[in-house]
């Protein structure tokens, strides 16, 4: 579903250039949640916005279901990244003047369809949200964002779930409440490619590496 | 969900950022119809200081032209058309002309198109001996006034006499006791008084009027008269040359001559008033241009610099809009949003704006300048409301405004719409 190959990217920094990933090679399968630990700093988030078509690599190829995104322009990217992808961010990145159900909604904007408000209502319900949904992310609960942010990701079907440090700032509780969804989804036949220094996430994904210095150790 | 829902609520999220971009634009249109409408209103307000001094003077000049008409009524016809072998002493010591002209001159004059006299009055004047009262009497055979064909009908200055009716002078019906109605024989023909006149203390006093053809049978003159009359029309001092010059080219065999008059003396005194008053519409006419283009000059240096002051405004608000939707943008473009909706999505914005604070300006615009024009009376307010150009200035302002506003945030959308969004969620995550 998610391939790397050999990929590699580097940024200018003001000592030089900075290498973040070097030579990354890795497969995430459907069924798969793959977590990717390391220290901050170590290439984590540009693994997973190069994964995510965001971010393009200077070497190496990368593949979403068998194409490489970044042959093709930016509308095209974008339209990929709205049918195959959902991204989960640690700082949940919800639109602040919008409720939960309108946030979880947005994703609909990339790929409108008519569904969309029924399948909303169905994730606020699977999320535990249904007394929330007419809040706005500054009346929710650390958890609750996520939950509404995951509900976000998921609201298109995607086939990849990227997430950031899901976990990051959430409780013990709330974490493994995030773990538990996203192994319910790989157990769907999602893949999840998740980045972390999280200890935790070890336990619930079906493989995890080691990330240093832009480079992958099983 | 929709790119409009969003945009909805994203306002009503920054009310203030929105806020003060339609105010600038309110600004911005407003400055910019205010003074446009301040020079409507100098107009309206000029034209109807002209048209009051114009009515003024228009009523002025029609109680002059009044004053003269009577003037020239009392002493009748000042033009005189004599024929050409005429001596003129004779004339002035007689006081009628021993020479005679066809009658048929007058029609000649009247259907001629002549435009320096009017009222054309044929006449026949001899000095007679009145056989039956055995008394010196001044016989004028006239009749009706020739109408000029070529000019509108006018009131005829003199009633004609009617054949077989004769009117007398004072003296003449006063010393012989003669009223109207009674039957007075001249000349072996019987005549009944038509009119007896009032003293005039002239000549006219001992004037017999009788009907032009009578009076050519009795003085064994058919066909012919020794004068006709009539009245300028220019009322200048300086027509006469232009009279002689246009009767001249009509009746080439006859001499103009022209009575002194206090009539003219009016005339001249209308025409210098005239002159007077037309200068003075004049002066206020060009005080009102000054005033104008002194106005137009102020609103061509402060409308711009308020209209570049709101646009920059603008543009920081936009800029601060986009600083602030920077992670927004991110996340949205992220989900897969593509770049062209994140530019409608502000470009929609920027037009919101631009309509809104478009007709806001239009309305302050209009009612500032209403309310601080110096006159602040409502006729000008009712003109303009019924004024097709306030409408076309209305959609102007409204299109205009967007226009400026989606100028104004061009740039700022494209940074939105340009933003990498890896950049931001790298750093913001």
């Amino acid at each position: 579903m998610l391939e790397f190959r050999n990929v590699s990217k580097y940024f200018e920094g003001p000592e030089g250039k900075l290498t973040a990933l070097n030579g990354v090679s890795l497969s995430v399968k459907p069924g798969e949640l793959l977590a990717v630990r390391g220290a901050s700093g170590c290439g984590k988030t540009t693994l997973l916005l190069t994964a995510g078509g965001l971010l393009r690599p200077d070497a190496g190829q990368v593949s979403l279901d068998g194409q490489d995104p970044y042959e093709s322009g930016p509308e095209q990217r974008s339209k990929l990244r709205a049918r195959m992808i959902g991204f989960v961010f640690q700082q949940f990145h919800l639109i602040p003047y919008l409720t939960v159900r309108q946030n979880i909604l947005v994703a609909s904007l990339a790929v409108p369809a008519k569904e969309a408000s029924e399948r909303a209502e169905e994730l606020i319900s699977h999320f535990g949200l249904d007394n929330r949904a007419d809040h706005v992310p500054a009346q929710l609960s650390t958890g609750e964002r996520q939950r509404t942010a995951l509900a976000r990701a998921i609201l298109n079907r995607p086939k990849v779930i990227l997430a950031d440090e899901p976990t990051g700032n959430l409780d013990e509780d709330n974490a493994q409440i995030v773990f538990g969804y996203l192994s319910q989804y790989v157990n769907d036949g999602g893949c999840v490619l998740l980045v972390t220094h999280d200890a935790r996430a070890a336990a619930h994904a079906t493989r995890t590496l080691q990330m240093s210095q832009g480079q992958l150790i099983e | 969900m929709t790119i409009w829902k969003l945009l909805i609520r994203e306002i009503l999220h920054r009310k203030v950022n929105f806020g003060l971009g339609v105010l600038s634009v309110m600004v911005a249109i407003g400055s910019l119809i205010g003074s446009v409408t301040l020079l409507r209103i100098h107009d309206i307000h000029t034209d109807q200081i002209l048209e009051q001094k114009e009515a003024e003077l228009g009523k002025r000049m029609d109680g002059l032209k009044d004053d003269t008409r009577k003037a020239m009524l009392k002493l009748g016809f000042n033009v005189v058309i004599l024929p050409k072998d005429q001596n003129l002493g004779d004339w002035y010591s007689d006081d009628y002309a021993s020479k005679y002209m066809p009658e048929e001159y007058v029609h000649r004059l009247a259907d001629s198109g002549v435009v320096t006299v009017r009222h054309f009055l044929p006449s026949l004047q001899q000095k007679i001996e009145w056989p039956e009262y055995k008394r010196k009497i001044i016989l004028v055979g006239a009749r009706g006034e020739v109408p000029n064909m070529h000019k509108n009908p006018v009131k005829p200055m003199v009633q004609p006499v009617p054949p077989g009716t004769i009117s007398l002078g004072y003296e003449l019906h006063r010393s012989m006791d003669l009223k109207v109605g009674d039957t007075v024989e001249l000349m072996g023909r019987q005549f009944k008084v038509h009119a007896c006149h009032e003293e005039r203390g002239n000549k006219d006093d001992i004037t017999a009027w009788i009907y032009l053809a009578e009076a050519q049978e009795l003085l064994d003159k058919e066909g012919k008269i020794n004068a006709i009359l009539a009245l300028e029309c220019l009322c200048t001092t300086d027509a006469l040359p232009q009279i002689r010059r246009e009767i001249a080219g009509i009746l080439p065999e006859t001499q103009v001559i022209e009575r002194g008059s206090s009539a003219i003396a009016r005339a001249e005194a209308r025409t210098k008033v005239e002159e007077q008053a037309r200068i003075s519409v004049e002066k206020e006419k060009i005080a009102r241009e000054d005033l104008r283009a002194a106005r137009e000059g102020l609103a061509s240096i402060l409308t711009p610099v308020v209209v570049t002051a709101c646009v920059v405004w603008v543009a920081v608000l936009g800029f601060t809009n986009v600083r602030a939707r920077r992670v927004e943008i991110g996340i949205l473009r992220a989900l897969g949003v593509s770049a062209k909706r994140i530019l409608i999505m502000f470009l929609s914005r920027h037009v919101l704006v631009g309509v809104i604070g478009g007709v806001l300006g239009f309305v302050a615009g209009t009612l500032s300048a209403v309310y601080f024009d110096a006159a602040r009376d409502s006729a000008p307010f009712a003109s303009l409301l019924h004024s097709k150009t306030t409408g076309w200035l209305l959609l102007a302002s409204v299109a205009g405004a967007a226009a400026l506003a989606v100028i104004a945030g061009w740039i700022p959308t494209m940074l939105a719409t340009r933003q990498d969004p890896a950049d931001v969620l790298r750093i913001e995550n």
